[in-house]
């Protein structure tokens, strides 16, 4: 069978299951958009490049599978990478196809052409330039087995357009093909035994152990096996910013986030901890603090499928490289075959979790519930939005304290709820993530958590929502400010506030909302709040904007100052008698 | 200063690559990008044409070297990385140097040339050029040899290793315990 390169890209994406693409069209890629037609393939023509690569990262973040993404060249290619890097960082599985000038005229400056696979080099795990049309299958199998297989992360096709042009024999390669082709890509997957073994020890006879857990726990599809392996050890979890919901939150063993804005207990347990099981996570520097003080006693167990991450940033008494899911069901059978044997005896925490019992009773996760001045605290719209939704809403946030606040406040009892920016920050990331979940689980509700700094980004992305009939909700929490700027503004610049106040009127929240074919809401005050979620709650034909007006000076506690131990948390006036 | 050759600094990397486009940029923009510094880098296809190898001296003052053969190994065109002991390998450089050779001194350098074993692939009235083959150091002490009489212009090629092979003779199973 003779097909165009482009109809032979589409076809390509339909053998890998690929239902849903976000994308929007331009000269290059013109040839590829033809066949999108007579596809099955459901395409999602988004208002801004970056749109599309956000929504493909939402759609993987709650589906598991890798988004789909295709843009044209140059300026589409150069908006595209910002999507790009925050997959790259949070471990997104993402494929993204870009069409590119005629190979012809690749390097001569020709119209929208950027050397868009060397822009986009360190911000992938791999990219291709395609230079032969018979090369397009086992390069579209080989994207999606690297996006989704080993540590997840974004890939890149670049397709030029005579390319898509270009007659090829139809084929559809096998694995075998993929592997043969791929000499330097085989990831550990499955631990070494005798590292296991020696983890199921230590966990076993350590006194104040933690489990450390992180977005790779989610990645691998591991959250079964974890709490399979807290209930069998009894060691208490704490669920980083990429691991929200990967652990219930109302287990009694949950310690919640730790980390720059975690809870006292998740922090200081990890401070002074005897053992550290990381599962998954990095020892980012959010986690850390200054990495020289950070859990000082703690032995290290790391089990990470990346091999670089395993002493990048600690050293590992006991480093496993493998798949987290299939380590943690080794360690499970490591620690009952421990268990059996009759000379072993199991450490007592009892002293450990009467400890931790008296850290959360001392310094809660609070704040100001019932404010004098009668000022709607942005906490307490999270509070009513999370008891007023169903308990597997998936939330998405933006970057900044209301993704703290977020992160904070919300109770996650289910994996794959959480969709969020976690490793770039990216301002503007929940709009169009928000859209992509939806369309990824439109079974589920899906509730935006946005700041306004946020959402002056991206929200182009509501019409795209509308015009496709994707009833997301957005809740703007409206402090006028870009406030996590301003909270350090405030905190270590002698309140000398530069440059970051935006006005809550300007723009017209609602006005926007509706002009984008949204429902536009107000709120301004704390009694005003449940009526409007109920209202929300109850409209699914199209996307809901609500825009609280929320008290620009809330800050968010606790807070460990960057580049400081975790040692010198700083709690909120609320929050116990530690605060300091 | 450390002659380069001996520095323990420095630790080579041989480095088999999938061969095709853009696979050095990707190396180099990895090194780039996580701060790790290159000292020397020579590439060359090998026996089988699919493959590359890389021949990289790294500085591991400036990141762990379990860093460094982690991060490239996450590179997907990377298919082998064998870190060589400079103790435990065999090192060549080449060294193409132009120098001055006033008709006085020219007998001088022939001289030194003759000793390092080096050639002298071109002549003028006034200037010699060289070449010089050899481990890192002895490259270095030409090098410095040639420094008085005034170098115009010089290039080295960075080095090329491989493993010592095994110093133990080999057992002669046929002759040991046979009565003759």
């Amino acid at each position: 069978m003779k097909l165009t390169g482009a109809q032979a890209l589409i076809k390509s994406l339909e053998m890998e299951g690929v239902e849903v693409m976000f994308g929007l069209p331009g000269g290059a890629i013109l040839p590829v958009y033809d066949p999108i037609i007579d596809s099955p393939i459901r395409h999602i023509l988004v208002r801004h490049e970056q749109g599309a690569g956000h929504m493909a990262e939402g759609y993987a973040h709650v589906t598991g599978r890798p988004g789909v993404a295709m843009v044209t060249s140059g300026p589409a290619a150069t908006n595209i990478v910002t999507p790009l890097c925050d997959a790259y960082m949070d471990s997104v599985p993402m494929v993204c196809i870009t069409g590119q000038v005629a190979s012809t005229a690749i390097g001569t400056d020709a119209f929208q052409e950027c050397d868009t696979t060397g822009i986009t080099m360190s911000v992938t795990k791999h990219n291709w330039l395609v230079t032969d049309a018979a090369d397009i299958p086992l390069v579209v199998r080989e994207a999606f087995h690297l996006a989704s297989s080993g540590r997840p992360g974004p890939v890149l096709v670049d397709v030029p357009k005579d390319i898509s042009n270009q007659m090829m024999d139809w084929y559809w390669p096998t694995d075998a093909d993929v592997e043969a082709d791929l000499p330097g890509y085989r990831p550990t997957t499955r631990g070494n035994g005798r590292m296991i073994r020696e983890a199921a020890r230590l966990i076993s006879s350590a006194e104040r152990p933690v489990i450390y857990a992180g977005g790779g726990i989610l990645k691998a599809r591991a959250a079964e096996a974890l709490l399979e392996l807290v209930e069998l050890t009894g060691v208490p979890v704490v669920t980083t910013l990429m691991a929200r919901g990967a652990f219930p939150d109302s287990h009694e063993l949950c310690l919640g986030m730790p980390g720059m804005h975690g809870n006292y207990t998740a922090v200081t347990s990890m401070q002074k901890s005897d053992l550290l099981i990381t599962l998954g996570a990095r020892f980012d520097d959010r986690v850390t603090g200054k990495v020289a003080a950070f859990a000082p006693e703690a032995k290290i167990v790391h089990v990470d499928i990346d091999p670089a991450e395993l002493g990048k940033v600690r050293r590992p008494d006991v480093p496993i490289v493998g798949d987290c899911r299939l380590v943690i069901e080794e360690l499970i059978k490591a620690v009952r075959a421990l268990h059996q044997d009759e000379s072993f005896e199991p450490a007592d925490r009892a002293r450990w979790i009467a400890q931790i019992r008296e850290w959360q009773a001392r310094y809660p996760l609070t704040y100001q519930r019932d404010p004098d001045d009668g000022s709607l605290k942005p906490q307490f719209v999270v509070e009513t939005l999370r008891d007023n939704t169903p308990d597997d809403t998936i939330v998405v946030s933006g970057v900044g304290q209301h993704q703290m606040w977020t992160s904070q406040y919300w109770r996650f009892d289910h994996p794959y709820t959480w969709v969020n920016s976690g490793g770039l920050g990216t301002m503007g990331f929940a709009v169009p993530a928000a859209v992509g979940a939806k369309v990824g689980r439109p079974d589920r509700m899906v509730w935006a958590v946005d700041g306004d700094g946020c959402f002056q980004m991206t929200a182009q992305e509501l019409v795209t929502a509308s015009a496709e009939r994707i009833p997301v909700k957005v809740a703007i929490l409206n402090n006028a400010y870009l406030g996590m700027v301003r909270q350090w503004q405030e905190l270590f610049y002698e309140e000398r506030y530069s440059e970051v106040y935006l006005s809550p009127d300007l723009p017209d929240y609602v006005k926007w909302a509706e002009a984008m074919g949204c429902v536009g809401l107000r709120v301004e005050s704390p009694e005003e709040v449940l009526p409007a979620i109920d209202k929300a709650n109850q409209i699914d034909d199209r996307p809901v904007v609500i825009d609280f007006r929320t008290d620009s000076r809330e800050k968010v506690y606790p807070m460990v100052a960057a580049g400081t131990s975790n040692d010198d948390i700083i709690l909120g006036p609320s929050q116990g008698e530690g605060g300091r | 200063m450390t002659p380069p050759g001996t520095s323990s600094r420095h630790h080579i990397l041989s480095v088999l690559v999938e061969n095709k486009a853009g696979v050095l940029a990707r190396v180099a923009g990895l090194f780039a990008r996580r701060g790790f510094n290159i000292y020397s880098l020579a590439v060359a296809p090998t026996d089988d044409d699919r493959f590359s190898r890389l021949t990289i001296v790294v500085d591991v003052e400036s990141a762990p070297l379990e860093q460094i053969t982690k991060q490239l190994f996450k590179l997907i065109n990377v298919v082998k990385i064998s870190e060589l002991d400079p103790a435990r390998a065999t090192e060549m450089e080449l060294l193409l140097m132009t120098v001055r050779s006033e008709p006085g001194v020219r007998s001088q350098i022939m001289e030194l040339v003759g000793i390092f074993e080096g050639r002298i692939v071109d002549v003028s009235p006034d200037a010699l050029t060289l070449v010089v083959t050899g481990p890192p150091g002895k490259v270095d002490d030409f090098e410095e040899l040639m420094r008085p009489y005034g170098i115009v212009e010089l290039q080295r090629t960075g080095r090329v290793a491989l493993p010592k092979l095994d110093r133990q003779a080999p057992r002669l199973r046929s002759v040991t315990g046979k009565v003759v």
